[in-house]
């Protein structure tokens, strides 16, 4: 059983430390989303009242690096079936759920480590971690994240055919979980509706436990974010298992 | 040529199967069986509903009406018992390009539970049998059409199945490479008594290497039985002359690939 999953999981890494402008690319956004919000917003944020902006706003970098991977990762499953690899597994004499566990798995640890190196990124800009006691669960919040959302990524490619669905995934999926997460601006007095959708965005949960145990702002709750990330991430995790295992081709 | 001695066991049992996407019926209630140890040809012009019926033994699809069996399990509702009894070739892609050929090799050995000792012999082998063995650390990616086709012929032969499913394996091989496959395959057959159940549109390949064969066109079996019965019973000289015979001389659209645009559409 584990000969299956650690493939699949070693395939993934390979996959990704191989392609060397994905490499690139991944690291160029969040780096520019620092520097550009981060001096661009910092001077407004500091006279509003809110303090060191590259505080705020790292975790979110670090934890919008690791959503983009992590379903562009799990989103990989459409180029599988493009280029005919995925029948190659899916026939293998496997249960579908080793398969889908090994690559999910693989997806989130390259999430996961990007996320990581993101932290450290922010830290020559500025970014500082204050209670170095807090790191191990701010690495659990990390992991949840990544392992969430490769799998949501891996559900929702179960379901496609082709990348044309590409661009609406990132603008009605992503985007809006990305935006809506806390990531970039605190969620104090949205209108009801945003509102909503932020406490039902299971990123929040992941952003405000980052937050809190990097930065040691509000404490309060973090019990609560780990239990929604854990409870959200083996539901999602079980969706897109069954999803994976309908396929056909 | 000589008939073998069959073992009594059913490979493949197929009775009234059909499979349809939207209004366009791929494969119309066929019925066929392939015994244990048997070459079975598999053969139809393009779009006939060879590789739909593949994909349907193989647990990748799932039929609209009828019953399969592949050793006595059913592909649609067993699938882990369906998927330890065979290996497949498919008819296109299915490597890894970002993967080197040694890799494609070794993790398909491992997800067929192959043996660790067992796998490097097998690998170094067959990727010698292939003439890959010296390119083995290079991405599949800087490949040729020709050196993929090999790569994917080894990897299927890596493990063991009880029967081997080849979609149109030779395509786009040279007549050399064809040769020295088939003589591997038969010799597998004969030696581990492995049931092959193989496409081709190279008639020669079929009357020379299978046992029996069954003809589908727009999704009928027209035909089935032995060889040489069928080139008897069309009072023709060969397996090419029958099967023109049967199917006529239109040429068909690729039609495999507008039902695959077709499903597209539909599913998003």
């Amino acid at each position: 059983m584990i000969g299956p999953i650690y493939v699949m999981w070693l395939r993934q890494i390979k996959r990704y430390t191989r392609s060397k402008s994905r490499m690139i690319g991944s690291f160029a956004q969040p780096i520019l989303f620092l520097l550009a919000f981060g001096f661009g917003f910092g001077p407004i944020y500091q006279k509003a009242g809110g303090g060191d902006y590259i505080q705020f706003l790292a975790p979110g970098i670090i934890a919008m690096s690791t959503l983009f991977t992590a379903m562009f990762t799990g989103i990989e499953v459409i180029w599988d079936r493009r280029f005919g690899f995925l029948k190659e597994t899916l026939v293998a004499p496997v249960p579908r759920i080793q398969i889908m566990i090994g690559r999910t798995l693989g997806g989130a640890t390259v999430a996961f480590a990007h996320g990581i190196l993101v932290a450290i990124i922010a830290m020559f800009v500025g970014f500082k971690i204050t209670n170095p006691m807090n790191i191990p669960l701010a690495l659990l919040f990390l992991f949840l994240i990544a392992l969430l959302f490769t799998a949501l990524g891996t559900a929702v490619a179960s379901k496609l055919e082709d990348m044309q669905a590409f661009p609406l995934i990132m603008n009605f999926l992503i985007m809006p979980i990305f935006f809506l997460s806390g990531a970039l601006f605190p969620l104090n007095g949205l209108p009801k509706a945003i509102e909503i959708f932020t406490k039902i965005n299971p990123l929040t949960y992941g952003v405000n436990g980052l937050r809190a145990t990097l930065t040691g702002g509000v404490q309060t709750g973090l019990m609560m974010n780990l239990g929604v990330m854990i409870v959200v991430t083996i539901v999602i995790g079980l969706i897109g298992s069954y999803m994976f295992s309908k396929i056909e081709i | 040529m000589p008939r073998k001695n069959l073992n009594k066991e059913l490979a493949i049992k197929v009775e009234n199967l059909s499979k349809k996407f939207g209004d366009f019926t791929a494969v119309d209630n066929i019925s066929f069986q392939v015994k244990q140890g048997e070459m079975f040809a598999f053969l139809g012009p393009n779009g006939a509903g060879k590789t739909t019926t593949i994909k349907m033994l193989t647990t990748l699809l799932n039929q609209t009406k009828g019953l399969m069996r592949v050793y006595g399990h059913d592909p649609q509702t067993d699938k882990n018992l369906v998927r330890n009894n065979f290996g497949i070739v498919f008819q296109d892609q299915s490597l890894d390009d970002e993967l080197t050929a040694y890799e494609n090799m070794e993790f398909h050995a491992v997800l067929y539970h192959v043996e660790k000792e067992e796998r490097k012999k097998r690998i170094e082998s067959l990727l010698k049998f292939v003439s890959l063995w010296d390119r083995k650390n290079d991405l599949v990616k800087t490949f040729s059409g020709g050196m993929r086709r090999r790569l994917e012929i080894a990897r299927g032969l890596i493990h063991r199945p009880k029967i081997l499913f080849l979609d149109e394996p030779t395509i786009g091989l040279d007549p050399q490479t064809r040769i020295h496959m088939w003589e591997y395959i038969k010799k597998l057959n004969k030696e581990e008594n492995m049931t092959v159940f193989f496409t081709t549109h190279y008639m020669e390949e079929a009357e020379k290497y299978a046992d029996r064969l069954a003809i589908i066109d727009s999704g009928k079996i027209i035909t089935q039985g032995f060889v040489n019965e069928i080139i008897k019973s069309t009072k023709t000289n060969s397996l090419e002359e029958a099967f023109l015979k049967l199917t006529g001389k239109s040429i068909r659209d690729e039609s495999a690939k507008s039902i695959d645009r077709m499903r597209m559409g539909r599913k998003v």
